[in-house]
Parts: structure tokens; C-alpha cells; sequence
């Protein structure tokens, strides 16, 4: 008796402190997690940490050195069907392209220019753009091509677009039809989904290795590694297309007696055409980023400049060559977009206009065989012309730049990056990387069962073991620290941008656009003007990291923010809430799940930048990576390198995954606002298109 | 209106010719995993609450069985869930049946391949659906014109049936708009034609007109009666809104969680409601405007004055209402020249009166 009376007294004076502890129960959890880490850390710093030189092979290594060799034998033995099935792909994908560089960038003997030179080549594109995306889109690509070639990359422009335009068909062309299944048939999409989700989970560096051991390095390994990478995308889209057909349409017509064939012809490709060509937007965006990163396996193209560059340290080369991609991004993006809503447009214009059309199209028709006779004949409408030459002063003054910046200005750069890199990035480098790995990974595994719960804690004992076992802990670390501590920047940025966005319809009209334009570029070009500040090292590559993934994060966080129910605003407005009350505890709060996808994606954006940063001179697992491309002795410890990247990016996504998940479940409106943004986020990678797992 | 029986009762069975137009025979559809094992078994005859609980499997239909005739309007109603969109999509497959046989013309459709439900579908049975559901990329013409073109018919000769039919429901003129140029109204115009292009047999509505407002769902309602005295198609009319029930059907159809509760005429489910759930259904109506004579007069008697006026049992009430209030006499009800009953001024004022005060379910002499 007395007991039930006394207890919700009990419950009621419990101290704040207690009830602050119990309301944010995980928090507090974590913080006890990392005070205890950093207790053992402090006593046992330095013991069991699993670092190993640079050089240093073990014996995982070689396993896996074993199996790339195998691998190689059957491939120049041809004694594997599938090998030799692939090695035959290999063969035509290779033809083509070269059969396509001798038309429009290679001579072939005894020619003494190719076929078809920079008048006809624009030209064509000019009655392939009109054709597809209407005239106003001409007042961009023609402009985006006579730039390549004035800047000085007119080869390598072409070599790109190539490389790109064969692995977008290609993926255009076993995409869509697998989109299209997968939305007709349940067990298709259940096989398919975790597949894709598992390729997007990827940084597209990871799968460069393998493809180099399988095919060898150059342009069909490179457009392979394309096709791989941008795939998925254009899957996914027409799958999402075909089922949000509306039903009341796909019944009515159901119920006129259609057959199968009419209905994809005359309902659900009409009506997803807009759809499916989003997803060949998509699916072009992620093929230009990861065409240009296949330079590291010696893909033809824009990315071949960049990469020189920044190994040789003449970084005005790659500025003009990154000046390049990023025109090629927008001029793609763009086009491809305007081809999508004119894609609608299209089928309703009067007869007029139709006419009008017809007749411009016969034109530029003409126009374009009598350009390509001229370039095919002349030498003055083939080779590109020299002058203007607008590359040569843009790369000398960025090279001044550069040169000035080591000289005068090298001791403000030079302290900025010190400072950061001895204040921040040190303690907690040290802290995860030379505590014993047996610590790190127990406190990985506790804060991954407080953020994720049981499913989070099983993923991250596997791959944790995973990378014990392929012997690169003590880098895997270091990338890690790397990866967390950027992330956490990025956090905080898109916390504010996101919610100064999220909360003035005008700030979010100032700053989307800037966003959508830098997710749309490949993440190499993000790394070209940090180099050129702050030379290569780790701090580069993670403020290149930050620069690629906030633009992702701070859309998430505003999303999310603006999905918060006018209601509940309006609510908590009436009852005398305050602009920073309503931030901390209405807002932020309720886009909880929002906040874990920034997350979540903020830590895979940036895994993949810092990879690719180690790449191009920052060290750890991406040197490795590198290391495995160049030195045949080292390629095993490479692989060693990217799987241990793939389990980092796994456990990372997990862990966030399913913490937002749980966040839905213990907010429901804020999670069905975050449901809805995973499903947008999914049909929309940034060309980098990490997990949406 | 067809004929009635003097004495209310539900009566399954068309009630004219042997040629039916439409015959459905212990129809169930149960939605869920396993579905078909449930029939037969004790469990279909829990209540649809009590079986989601123990099955996980909900019932859209339980056990219908009804007749059209041709040319008939036969209306389905109920409230919100209780399985009428489920029935209807059923008669053409567009659900499948978990059990039940349908006949379509004499044609057995719940055993039909793909190929003889395609026929079904292109030449036979034709919908109307609430969404109207209209191709959004075409113009108003080749949207009527679909039902042909999935037929294999050439352009020339389906655009013209079309722009006939596009006539015919008055959207003359628009024939080259989009849909989403169109009001609701006008775009279930455009229903409605695409449904008339085929000529079908047998039309089907699913509430056709609920996202209208009233005023257009009128001339809606309008338009269908027309239509059906100018082609005089069999007609499956689904609603929920008893006024359009008995505004068009010839008989009408009450379901209530997926079972079927009354079948009868009009005038027989607003005076002789089957239980509660009908009455409540009708207790909105006003009964005069419904109830024909044959619902309020009483047996005659020897001392009746043989001076009233003479009417039909089938006049309506309210129709009847003004001459009998004007003569002194009561009105003699005559079938085949044969007294059948009396109506006294005080059985007509008793109706019309109680709609007046509170249309509730007072009970109708009968
Ligand atoms: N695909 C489905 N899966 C599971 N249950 C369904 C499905 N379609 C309908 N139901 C259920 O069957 C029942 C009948 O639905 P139906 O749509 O036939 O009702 P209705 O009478 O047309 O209602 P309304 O007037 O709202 O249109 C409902 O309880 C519904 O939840
Ligand atoms: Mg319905």
C-alpha cells in the first residue's frame, strides 16, 4: 500500500542530475564509453598497436598477393571460362573505344590527323544536344566543348566524354531493363537491393585494384571500373520509377484488356520517361567522378592531367585540367537535366512548333555532315587551334600562386595546418591509433551497441576483426581518426548551414544551388585547390573530405529541419518558445533521423575523400592502395588496403544506419520525414554515391 | 424499374430473362498469405476483426452471390471498407478471387486464360474509376481511344470512333487537351467515353463520382441515366451515397464487411430495411420521394369509399400525395384492374410529416 504511494512521489523528487542522466541515457552512455577509453588509453598508450612499416609484407598480404597472381595466370592462360569470358569483354570494350579515339582524338596511319577534328566533333554534339535537350542547352555545350580545346585539353576532354559516354550506355542499356524487372517483380528487387546497396556503399576507388588485377590497367579496365561504379544509380531510379507509376492509371488501363508489351510501351515507359532519364543523369554524374579517378589505372581522359600534376607538383596543370571536369560536370548535369523536362515538354508541343523543330533539325543536319566534311578534309577545322591559348596563364598563375604561397605566405599555411593537425587531429589520433587495438576495438564495439544497438555491434565486430586480420590496423586507424574527425566538422556545419537553410526560405534559395553544383562534381577536383594550399598531407585530404561531403549533410539537416510540421512549430511558438529553444529543443531534436543520415553520409563522403586523398600523397590505407597499382611486389598488401577501407565504410554505415533507424522508431514523425529523405537520397547519389545503406 | 414482389425480400436472382448479363456465385476474396486455405474451414466464418487477429488475412468479399440482367442498373453500396471496389475489380479479375465463380454473358471468367480475360476486357466489360486514372502523356482523344488502340485497331479508324464517343459525353472540342487541362468533372467525361469506345456490354463504376462536388456530381448522375436510356448498357454502379443509389439503380446491392446484407429494389431496402446497418443507411432518405403506394396502403375493407381517385401501387408517394390530399376519398390502388388497397389521407401525411419533423427510422405501416 504504502509502497505504491511513495513511488511516484520517489520518482518525482529524483534529483535533475539523475533525471537528465535518464532522459539522454545513450548520451551519457558514450561519454562514459570515451572517459574510460581515454582512462586505459593514458596507462597503456603505445602498447599493441599493431603498426607496421611501410614497406613490411606479411603473410595475409601474400595470400592475397597468391590470388591476384592465380587470378592474372588464368587471365593470360585463358584457363578459367569466366576469366576468359571477362578478358573477352575486356577485348570489345577495348575495340570500341579505340575504333571511337580513332574518329574523333587518334590518328591512325597513315592519317596524319583523326578522322573527324573539333569542327565536326562540335558539330555533333551540337545536333545531338538539340536533339535531345532542346536549343538553349547549345548556349551551353557549345561553349563548354571550344573551352576544352582553349584550355588545352582537347584530347583528353574527348577521351573522357568517351570513356564516359561508353560506360553510361552500357549502363544505360543493362540498367534500365534491370530497373524495370526489379520494379515488376518482388523476389528480383529483394536479390537486387542489398547488391546495389552494397555497390554504393563502396568509394569508387575500392573497386579499382580488383578490375587492374582482372583486366590490367588502361582504357577498357577503366571503363569497366566505370560501368561498375555508375550503374547502380540508373537500376535503382527506373526500379523507383516503374513503382510509383500511379495505380489508379496502371488499373485503368489494366482494365481496357492490355497486354504486357503494351503496357511497358505505352504506359510505364512514357509515363517514367522523365524518371528514367533522372537516373541516366544520375548514372552519368557518378560515371564522370569515377572516370577521372581511373587515371590511377591509366584511364585515357581529364584525370590523366590532375593526377600528373599533383605527383609532379606542377599543380597549375591540374588547376586548368580540374577547370576542365568541373565545365564537363556542369555542361552534363545541365544538359541531361533540360533533356529530362523537355523529355515532357516534347510530347506536347503543337504542330507549329513541332514543324518549326523538324525543319532546324534537318538543318543543323545539314550543317553538321558539312562541318564533319570540313574536318575530316581541312586541317584548320580539325586540329584545334592554338591561340587563344587561355590553359598557359591560368596554369603559370596558379603555379605563381603556388610558388608564393611557399614563399610568403607559407608560414599562415603552414600554421593553420599544424595547429589543426597538433591540436585536434593528434590527441584523438592518438588516442584511437596507439591505444592497444584490443581497446580501440572494444570501445568501437560499446559505442556501436549504444548508436546502434545489437545488429550495429555484430557488424562491428566483423569488420573489425576483419581488418585485424588483414594486418593494417594501425593505418586503418589513422584513417579512421581522420575520417571522424572531419566528419564531426562536417556535422557541425551542416548543423548550422542546415538549420539557418532550414529556417529562412531565402537562405535556402542562396545556398541550395551551390550545393546541387557541388554535388555534382567529381570529388578529384575538390582536392586540386587544397593541394595547392596545403601541400599533401592529412590535413589536405580532410578538408578536401569536409569541402566534398558537407554540401550532402547540409541538405539532409535543412530537409530534415523544414520537415518538422508546421504544426508542432506553430505549437510550441504559441506556448512562448524562444528562436533558441525552438532550434535545440523542437527542431533539432525532431530531425534526430535526419541528423544521423548527415551523418551517416558525411562519414562516407569522407571516407572516400581521404582515401583518395592518401591516394594522391596523404598517406595510410590510400597509400597503400596506390602502392598496389604501382609495385607488382606490393599489390597483395593493396588489396589488403582497399578491403580494410570496404570494412571501415561498412561498419561506419551500419552503425549510423541503423542509429537513425532507431531514432525513427523512437520519434516517428521526424522518422518518417528521415524515411522519406533515405528514399530520395538513394535515388540520388552524389557522383561520389556512397551507402545509403 | 422492374417489377416487385408485394412482400420485401432480398432476391438474388435477376429478375427478368434467362440470358444474364452478369452472375456471381459464392464470391469470396480474402486478402493475406495463404488466403485460399482459409475457405471452408471455421475460421472464414469469424468475423473480419477476429480473423485479421488470428490470421493476419483480411476479408474484402465473404460469400456474395448475385444476377444482372441486361440492361439492368444494379447499384453496390456500403460504407467505407466494406469490400465494394474489391467486388467489382473481382468480376474482371483485376483482384483475383480467392473462391467463387463469375459469369460474364455466360462466359466463365473466374476459369478464363490470360488471353480470354484480355477479350473480356477489350470487347465485354468496360470501367469507371473514381480517379478516373486517365494517361496523363496523352491527349484526351487517345485516352479515349486506348481501350481500341490495345485492340490492334489503326489510328485513323480509332481516333474517329473516339471523337464520336468524346461527342457523345459532351466534351466536344477538347479533344486535343491533356488531362490535367481538364476539371474533375470533365476528366471523368473522359472516363466515361474511354469506357463507351469499345462498345462494351457492361459497364462498371467505382464510385464514380465521389471526388465531385455535388453540383457536378448532379449532372453527372444525369448524364448517366441518358446514357443508359440511349445505349442501354448493363450497369455496375458502386457508391456509398444512398441518394445516388436510388437516383440510378434498378436494384440495389448492400454489403457490409465484405458480406452481403440486402439485395432488393429500392423502395424495398428503404421500407423493409434487412437490419439495422440498412436502416441506418436509409434513415436519411425521404421515404416519399421512394416509397411507392404499394408501401403505405392498407387491405380494403367493405365500408371503403369507392369514389377516390384510382392509382397505379408503383406511383410514388410523394407524387400521389397532392390528388389524394384534394379529394374527400381515399385512393383506390388498382393493379390489372383489380382492387389491391386503400390509401387514406392520414397514411400519406403520417410520411410526410415524419420526414418533416425527424427523418429517423419511424416505422412505415406496411
Ligand atoms: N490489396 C489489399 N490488401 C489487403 N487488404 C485490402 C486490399 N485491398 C482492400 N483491402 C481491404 O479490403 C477491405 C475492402 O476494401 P475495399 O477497397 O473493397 O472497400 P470499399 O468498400 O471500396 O471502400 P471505399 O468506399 O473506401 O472505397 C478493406 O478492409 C481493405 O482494407
Ligand atoms: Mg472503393
Amino acid at each position: 500500500m504504502t509502497a505504491v504511494v511513495t513511488a511516484p512521489r520517489a520518482a518525482r523528487h529524483r534529483p535533475a542530475v539523475v533525471e537528465m542522466v535518464i532522459e539522454h541515457a545513450r548520451l551519457w552512455a558514450l561519454f562514459l564509453v570515451v572517459v574510460v577509453w581515454v582512462a586505459i588509453w593514458a596507462v597503456t598508450q603505445g602498447q599493441d598497436t599493431l603498426a607496421l612499416s611501410a614497406s613490411a609484407i606479411t603473410d595475409t598480404h601474400r595470400q592475397l598477393q597468391d590470388a591476384s597472381n592465380w587470378v592474372e595466370d588464368a587471365a593470360s592462360s585463358g584457363s578459367s571460362v569466366w576469366v576468359n569470358a571477362a578478358n573477352n569483354f575486356a577485348d570489345w570494350i577495348n575495340s570500341v573505344f579505340e575504333w571511337l579515339q580513332h574518329i574523333f582524338t587518334v590518328p591512325e596511319f597513315p592519317r596524319p590527323l583523326p578522322q573527324i577534328g573539333w569542327l565536326g566533333t562540335i558539330a555533333l554534339a551540337a545536333l545531338v544536344t538539340f536533339a535531345v535537350a532542346g536549343w538553349r542547352s547549345l548556349l551551353l555545350v557549345v561553349p563548354s566543348f571550344l573551352a576544352f580545346g582553349f584550355l588545352g585539353y582537347w584530347t583528353d576532354s574527348i577521351d573522357l566524354l568517351l570513356v564516359t559516354g561508353i560506360a553510361v550506355v552500357i549502363a544505360a542499356a543493362v540498367g534500365i531493363p534491370l530497373g524495370l524487372w526489379m520494379g515488376h517483380s518482388k523476389v528480383v528487387t529483394a536479390i537486387v537491393t542489398p547488391v546495389l546497396d552494397f555497390m554504393q556503399t563502396m568509394p569508387s576507388f575500392v573497386y579499382l585494384l580488383p578490375i587492374s588485377i582482372l583486366f590490367g590497367i588502361g582504357a577498357a579496365a577503366a571503363i569497366i571500373v566505370t560501368l561498375i561504379y555508375a550503374t547502380p544509380p540508373v537500376v535503382r531510379i527506373t526500379a523507383h520509377g516503374i513503382r510509383t507509376l500511379p495505380a489508379g492509371v496502371m488499373e485503368a488501363t489494366a482494365s481496357m484488356g492490355q497486354s504486357r508489351r503494351q503496357r511497358l510501351t505505352k504506359v510505364e515507359l512514357p509515363l517514367a520517361k522523365r524518371t528514367i532519364i533522372v537516373g541516366i543523369n544520375q548514372t552519368m554524374m557518378a560515371a564522370l567522378s569515377m572516370a577521372t579517378i581511373a587515371a590511377f589505372i591509366d584511364g585515357p581522359g581529364l584525370g590523366q592531367p590532375v593526377l600528373d600534376g599533383l605527383k609532379r607538383g606542377q599543380l597549375g596543370t591540374s588547376f586548368v585540367a580540374g577547370i576542365a571536369i568541373v565545365i564537363m560536370a556542369i555542361m552534363l548535369d545541365r544538359t541531361t537535366t533540360a533533356a529530362s523536362v523537355r523529355s515532357e515538354q516534347a510530347s506536347r508541343a503543337d504542330q507549329a512548333h513541332t514543324a518549326l523543330r523538324r525543319g532546324a533539325l534537318g538543318a543543323g543536319a545539314i550543317g553538321t555532315l558539312v562541318a564533319l566534311y570540313l574536318s575530316h578534309n581541312y586541317v584548320w577545322a580539325n586540329e584545334f587551334p592554338s591561340s587563344p591559348d587561355l590553359g598557359t596563364p591560368i596554369r603559370n598563375k596558379v603555379d605563381d600562386f603556388g610558388q608564393w604561397l611557399l614563399t610568403d605566405v607559407s608560414s599562415l599555411t603552414t600554421s593553420i595546418e599544424t595547429t589543426f593537425t597538433e591540436k585536434f587531429l593528434n590527441p584523438v589520433q592518438s588516442l584511437i591509433a596507439e591505444s592497444p587495438w584490443y581497446v580501440t576495438a572494444a570501445a568501437f564495439a560499446l559505442i556501436a551497441v549504444i548508436v546502434g544497438g545489437m545488429r550495429a555491434f555484430l557488424f562491428t565486430v566483423v569488420c573489425l576483426a576483419g581488418i585485424y586480420y588483414l594486418d593494417l590496423w594501425n593505418f586503418a586507424m589513422i584513417t579512421l581518426t581522420s575520417v571522424l574527425v572531419a566528419t564531426a566538422i562536417v556535422v557541425l556545419l551542416a548543423v548550422v548551414v542546415g538549420v539557418w537553410m532550414g529556417r529562412s526560405r531565402v537562405v535556402d534559395r542562396i545556398i541550395r544551388p551551390f550545393l546541387d553544383a557541388g554535388q555534382t562534381m567529381p570529388p578529384f577536383v575538390f582536392l586540386i585547390p587544397i593541394f595547392i594550399l596545403f601541400g599533401p598531407n592529412r590535413f589536405t585530404a580532410m578538408v578536401a573530405g569536409i569541402i566534398y561531403a558537407a554540401p550532402v549533410a547540409i541538405k539532409l539537416v535543412a530537409d530534415g529541419i523544414r520537415g518538422v510540421s508546421t504544426e508542432t512549430v506553430e505549437a510550441a511558438e504559441s506556448s512562448g518558445t524562444n528562436k533558441w529553444q525552438m532550434i535545440t529543443k523542437v527542431q533539432l531534436p525532431m530531425s534526430r533521423g535526419s541528423l544521423l543520415l548527415a551523418t551517416n553520409q558525411g562519414l562516407l563522403y569522407v571516407l572516400s575523400m581521404v582515401v583518395i586523398g592518401g591516394m594522391a600523397g596523404a598517406g595510410a590505407l590510400g597509400f597503400d592502395i596506390v602502392h598496389g597499382f604501382r609495385n607488382s611486389s606490393y599489390v597483395g598488401r593493396g588489396l589488403a588496403a582497399g578491403i580494410s577501407v570496404v570494412l571501415l565504410g561498412i561498419m561506419l554505415d551500419r552503425i549510423t544506419t541503423y542509429g537513425a533507424e532507431r531514432a525513427q522508431r523512437s520519434q516517428d514523425s521526424s522518422g518518417r520525414t528521415a524515411a522519406r529523405w533515405r528514399k530520395v537520397l538513394r535515388l540520388s547519389p552524389a557522383p561520389q554515391g556512397l551507402a545509403h545503406g | 424499374m422492374t417489377q416487385t414482389e408485394n412482400r420485401p425480400q432480398a432476391e438474388n436472382a435477376a429478375p427478368e430473362g434467362t440470358d444474364l448479363a452478369l452472375r456471381v456465385e459464392s464470391l469470396w476474396k480474402i486478402f493475406g498469405p495463404r488466403a485460399d486455405k482459409i475457405i471452408g474451414t471455421p475460421d472464414a466464418d469469424l468475423s473480419r476483426a477476429d480473423l485479421k487477429r488470428k490470421t493476419g488475412c483480411v476479408v474484402g468479399v465473404r460469400d456474395v452471390s448475385f444476377e444482372v440482367a441486361p440492361g439492368e442498373v444494379f447499384v453496390v453500396m456500403g460504407l467505407s471498407g466494406s469490400g465494394k471496389s474489391t467486388l467489382v475489380r473481382c468480376l474482371t479479375r483485376l483482384i483475383e478471387p480467392t473462391a467463387g465463380k463469375v459469369e460474364v454473358g455466360g462466359v466463365d471468367v473466374s476459369n478464363a486464360s490470360e488471353s480470354q480475360l484480355r477479350d473480356l476486357r477489350r470487347h465485354h466489360v468496360s470501367m469507371v474509376f473514381q480517379h478516373f486514372g486517365l494517361l496523363p502523356h496523352r491527349q484526351v482523344i487517345d485516352n479515349v481511344a486506348y481501350g481500341l488502340e490495345v485492340r490492334g485497331m489503326g489510328r485513323k479508324e480509332r481516333r474517329a470512333k473516339a471523337e464520336e464517343v468524346v461527342g457523345l459525353v459532351g466534351l466536344d472540342g477538347y479533344e486535343r487537351s491533356y488531362p490535367d487541362q481538364l476539371s474533375g468533372g470533365m476528366q471523368q467525361r473522359v472516363g466515361l467515353a474511354r469506357a463507351l469506345a469499345g462498345d462494351p456490354d457492361i459497364l462498371l463504376f467505382d464510385e464514380p463520382f465521389s471526388a465531385l462536388d455535388p453540383l457536378i456530381r448532379r449532372d453527372m448522375q444525369n448524364e448517366v441515366i441518358r446514357l443508359h436510356h440511349e445505349l442501354g448498357k448493363t450497369m455496375v454502379f458502386i457508391t456509398h451515397d444512398l441518394q445516388e443509389a436510388l437516383k440510378l439503380g434498378d436494384r440495389i446491392l448492400i454489403m457490409r464487411d465484405g458480406a452481403l446484407v440486402q439485395l432488393g429494389t429500392p423502395d424495398e431496402v428503404v421500407a423493409a430495411p434487412a437490419d439495422d446497418y440498412v436502416r441506418d443507411f436509409t434513415s436519411e432518405v425521404p421515404r416519399s420521394h421512394v416509397l411507392t403506394l404499394r408501401w403505405v396502403m392498407r387491405e380494403p375493407r367493405d365500408d371503403d369509399s369507392l369514389e377516390g381517385p384510382v392509382m397505379s401501387p408503383d406511383t410514388i408517394v410523394r407524387q400521389a400525395a397532392r390528388a389524394a390530399l384534394a379529394s374527400d376519398h381515399p385512393v383506390r390502388v388498382m393493379e390489372e384492374g383489380r382492387l389491391i388497397g386503400i390509401v387514406d389521407d392520414d397514411a400519406i401525411l403520417r410520411m410526410v410529416v415524419a420526414e418533416t419533423d425527424a427523418p429517423d427510422e419511424d416505422g412505415v405501416p406496411a
